[in-house]
């Protein structure tokens, strides 16, 4: 018995592996359920239910979505290139920060200057905070992996003293907040009295974008060529130290833009708890997605079922809402074992 | 200045200095160990979590502290064996299932405790290591009451860390543990079965890091806390590399770091209103960074590190 690569993948199984990741992965978080004395299939209805199952319920999913399709795109490209940027939650922190900074009474200008300028500058924040990670990997061989974690913790930290600090809202009754963002720079609702808002416009203009960049244009070809094989890359000419910045200023600028969307589409001003976790959520997309960038919308949506439905059935049977977290990471885990079928196929001899 | 000299002289930032390296030292020892086989462990992170969860619910349930202990190690090693098989025999990306395993260990983990006290308004307390004097040692001025007035987990990071040198230095277990780190086919050309010392490797790793972790609920915080591990399995790895991957310099590193933490928190005290005390609580993390920095240049790497074996691949 022995794995032999795969030249090419079959339709069926880039489908069913996925798939079958996602039915095993529930099928192993129904053991915990089971602990927890709960009717595993009711757990999964009300989970289905609170995601899908009303206006109010798919409209609750595509919010949830929005930030996730950008760091989920974050984290597609940079691993693609095989840089391991796992600063996205700091990067996103930082774009809401500098689109909060800009947008909350400094200047006031009309909503088609102020908005687009916040985007800009916070994918800008965003982008040039990962290239701290990237310079150091290229020029003086320090791993990315650690120090994109370790400035997580930095950023938060940052942003903290911002809030508590200068950037502290005079009227927030003392509460660690920032000033709101003025109106001028407030995303536009998709749909009236819902969450959902421009930025997940924005986020599947961006989601085709990388497509298109990825596997249509020289530059793409350029990142996967050094993620494959950086040596025969830089044989065969390539400018690898050039690529690798490109992708870690597109990296971050994308999840730059999560944070924009996040503090300008729907909380309005900026807290600690901005994001829980969407920046690690990001890498869990885009394992998800096998790194293909239009396949991140679709497994953003899937996180983003998860995360509201699981939320929506604790909160009705009172089973702790960690069990979304539990999903998706087995989710990940599943889809990684899945994806030895897409790549190898079994002989017996 | 003479409030710096002062600090610097007083027998608490001594003690305070290996308290904290202790976590780290354990950890530090457990990523190192899964390295020098050949094997990134990003699991760590999770595994310390799950670790201090389990050691100190066992003990909350009854269980003596030792057993505690052991329990800790026991689901580090079944998170290891996870993460073992994924990366050694299935060959699948270190990077993302470290990670993978970090978020289920650490969503387990609060799952877990979630489950069994559903609704308690503090972090329940248990009664933790004690501080252990041993005779005549601790009766040093300084030298004494830091090294030898600490818990008996310390000592059992101290203990460990010799332990491993000896056997990854002294022992053919552990020059096997290194060449399948180094260069797996010529370690199966001496009949080495790469795939087992690689997972064991982990496994034993991995039984470390959660040790590690459970320093935290029961000897230094007696308590489970969300989010208490605090990225301290990612400093683990920075130390590592700042060790150059040998178990000495890995308690010096440790023990270094946990000086300038014990000694920001107390200058913090000293100077603090005037700086906001995130820089402090910053210090740290940019330390590491740094640290990484320094040592990067000339950091070598065991040979294997991150590639995956084949059997009967070149």
């Amino acid at each position: 018995m022995r794995l032999e690569p795969r030249s090419d993948v079959p339709v069926h199984l880039a489908v069913l592996a996925p798939a079958g990741a996602v039915v095993l992965a529930l099928a192993l978080t129904a053991i915990p359920l089971l602990w927890a004395d709960v009717p595993v299939g009711q757990a999964y209805a009300l989970i289905f239910e609170g995601a899908l199952g009303s206006r109010f319920a798919l409209t609750e999913t595509l919010a949830r979505a929005t930030p996730l399709i950008f760091t989920g795109l974050a984290a597609a490209v940079a691993f693609r290139a095989r840089l391991w940027n796992i600063g996205a939650e700091g990067q996103l922190y930082l774009g809401a920060l500098t689109a909060v900074a800009v947008a909350s009474g400094a200047f006031v200008a009309p909503p088609a200057v102020m908005i687009p300028l916040i985007l800009v500058l916070g994918a800008l924040a965003g982008a040039l905070l990962m290239l701290i990670p990237t310079v150091l990997k290229l020029r003086l061989g320090v791993d990315e992996v650690v120090t994109t974690l370790l400035l997580n913790f930095v950023v938060l930290l940052f942003v903290s003293m911002m809030i508590e600090g200068p950037m502290k809202d005079p009227m927030g009754m003392g509460w660690p907040q920032t000033a709101p963002i003025i109106d001028e720079a407030v995303l536009p609702k998709l749909i009236d009295r819902t969450r959902v808002h421009f930025g997940l416009i924005l986020a599947l203009v961006a989601a085709v974008a990388v497509w298109v960049l990825v596997n249509r244009t020289t530059w793409g070809f350029e990142m996967r060529a050094v993620g494959a094989n950086p040596a025969a890359a830089r044989f065969a000419g390539m400018p690898v130290t050039r690529v690798m910045l490109r992708v870690g200023l597109i990296s971050g600028a994308l999840a730059g833009l999560a944070g924009v969307g996040e503090v300008a589409g729907l909380k309005g001003y900026l807290t600690l708890d901005l994001s829980p976790g969407f920046g690690y959520s990001g890498i869990v997309v885009a394992m998800l997605a096998q790194l293909n960038a239009l396949a991140v919308v679709v497994s953003a949506l899937f996180v983003a079922v998860v995360f509201v439905g699981a939320d929506f059935m604790s909160r009705s049977i009172g089973v702790s809402s960690y069990l979304a977290n539990l999903i998706v990471a087995t989710s990940l885990l599943t889809m990684l074992a899945a994806s030895l079928a897409t790549r190898y196929r079994l002989r017996l001899r | 200045m003479s409030e710096i000299v002062e600090i610097l002289l007083s027998v608490s930032l001594w003690t305070a200095a290996l308290r904290i390296a202790s976590p780290l030292i354990l950890g530090t020892l457990g990523e190192l160990i899964c390295e020098r086989a050949g094997v990134l462990n990003l699991g760590i992170e999770g595994i310390m979590t799950a670790g201090a969860m389990a050691g100190w619910m066992a003990v909350y349930q009854g269980a003596d502290l030792w057993t505690g202990v052991a329990f800790a190690a026991a689901i580090g090693m079944i998170l290891g064996f996870i993460h073992g098989v994924f990366t050694v025999p299935l060959g699948l990306s270190q990077h993302v299932t470290g990670l993978g395993l970090t978020l289920l260990a650490t969503s387990l983990s609060y799952f877990t405790y979630r489950m069994i006290l559903p609704d308690v308004p503090s972090p329940p307390r248990i009664e933790a290591f004690q501080p252990l004097a041993i005779p005549f040692l601790s009766d040093l001025p300084i030298v004494g009451p830091a090294l030898f007035k600490q818990t008996a987990l310390t000592y059992f990071a101290l203990a460990a860390v010799a332990a491993v040198a000896f056997i990854l230095y002294k022992t053919p277990l552990g020059l096997a543990v290194r060449s399948v780190g180094e260069n797996p086919a010529a370690a199966e050309a001496q009949g080495i079965d790469v795939y087992a010392i690689r997972i064991g490797a982990v496994m034993v790793g991995s039984g470390l890091m959660a040790v590690g972790g459970a320093f935290l609920t029961m000897s230094a915080f007696n308590a489970f806390f969300f989010e208490m591990v605090a990225g301290r399995g990612w400093i683990c790895i920075a130390l590592v590399v700042f060790s150059s991957w040998r178990p000495g310099k890995a308690l010096l590193g440790a023990f270094l770091f946990g000086a300038f933490d014990a000694f920001q928190v107390r200058l913090q005290q000293v100077v603090g209103g005037d700086i906001p005390y995130q820089i402090f609580l910053m210090l740290p993390y940019l330390l590491s960074i740094l640290a990484l920095i320094v040592m990067s240049r000339r950091a070598a790497y065991p040979k294997a590190l991150m590639v995956p074996y084949r059997k009967g691949e070149r």
